[in-house]
């Protein structure tokens, strides 16, 4: 009986690795569909958004510019303090600056599309109202009526 | 091949986010300069719901505490409410419209009032916020089953339109100013 059983040990035969190329495609097809472009480096802290229930989704982010208030990243806070400030596009900077980020913010829109504009406002959530107040004032001074409070979806 | 696919796969997990953007959708009044002289409009009290939030975040709905669970369920009541008897001072008017396809409806003059301290938490703000966008949302959807007979969100566009006319959608937020001090 023993004849039957081979005397050298069989090695399980390897893995196909064909259809390997295959696969990863599917995966970076998913990711490019699924994912959006970082659009800026952070300076302040990632700001913990409040969450909300009746939130819309910005469909064209296109016509979306974000304005984020939240504490400074650890780096920056000898310079700026450790209360929220305002970042626009790749700085920190005074709640004055907005007028002038809106306006070349249109610019680099198409034309028929400036009057459409979203300004999104990534607030922290244990930031206080005033600064928030005073960044609306400006957005009402400069134009930018369309804004969206941006919140994390809840349930 | 494998390896061209990993290359251009770790890219895409480096260079992209997945987060989409959410938000709750509002639209700012245009600017007044203060120097100005502006006719100030007349909007009787009685229409107003007036919501006043603290330095220490708390409610104060028309002029009296109110805990935060119950904002929603009163601003809906306010909203589907309305007699033009000017004694009563709880529920506001309403004007009588023609809406092409359904006919003569009363709409409300009601405009909900938000007003916050410089010191009001943004967190608490949005939670007002929501509670007051829910309040009308709840208020389309009864009027929706009313006259369609489907939630708001599975009519068409013209009709979601109609609904909207006759719910309007008025939130007023004051300029800004400090109540109860720093």
């Amino acid at each position: 009986m023993a004849q039957f059983r081979s005397k050298e040990k069989k090695t399980p035969p390897a893995i196909s690795t064909q259809s390997l190329p295959d696969i990863i495609f599917m995966l970076i097809f998913f990711f490019m569909v699924s994912t959006t472009m970082r659009e800026s480096t952070l300076l302040v802290k990632k700001p913990h958004l409040p969450r909300a229930t009746e939130h819309v989704t910005l469909e064209k982010k296109s016509l979306v510019s974000n304005i984020y208030i939240s504490a400074p990243s650890l780096q920056y806070q000898k310079l700026y303090g450790t209360q929220p400030v305002i970042q626009l596009n790749e700085a920190i900077e005074d709640v004055s600056k907005i007028a002038k980020f809106v306006e070349l913010e249109k610019e680099s829109m198409p034309a028929n599309d400036r009057s459409q504009m979203i300004v999104s406002l990534k607030v922290d959530s244990k930031a206080k109202m005033g600064i928030v107040t005073d960044v609306k004032q400006e957005l009402r001074k400069a134009n930018a009526l369309k804004i969206s409070y941006s919140v994390v979806p809840k349930n | 091949m494998a390896d061209i696919s990993f290359m251009l796969l770790i890219f895409f997990l480096v260079a992209t986010t997945m987060d989409t953007d959410k938000g709750l959708f509002r639209m700012l009044p245009p600017y007044q300069d203060p120097t100005e002289q502006q006719e100030d409009i007349k909007v009787l009290d009685k229409n107003l719901f007036v919501v006043l939030v603290n330095k220490d975040d708390k409610l104060m709905v028309e002029k009296k505490p109110m805990n935060f669970r119950e904002l929603r369920k009163s601003c809906k009541e306010f909203l589907l409410n309305m007699n033009n008897d000017e004694s009563d001072k709880r529920y506001p008017g309403y004007t009588e419209e023609s809406i092409p396809g359904i006919g003569k409806v009363k709409v409300t003059k009601a405009i909900v009032s938000i007003q916050n301290d410089r010191s009001t938490s943004y967190e608490k703000y949005i939670e007002v916020q929501n509670e007051i966008i829910a309040a009308y949302n709840e208020v389309k959807d009864v009027y929706s089953l009313k006259y369609f007979k489907k939630p708001f969100k599975d009519l068409k566009e013209n009709q979601q339109d109609i609904i909207k006319q006759i719910i309007p959608q008025k939130i007023s937020e004051a300029e800004p100013k400090n109540i109860g001090g720093k």
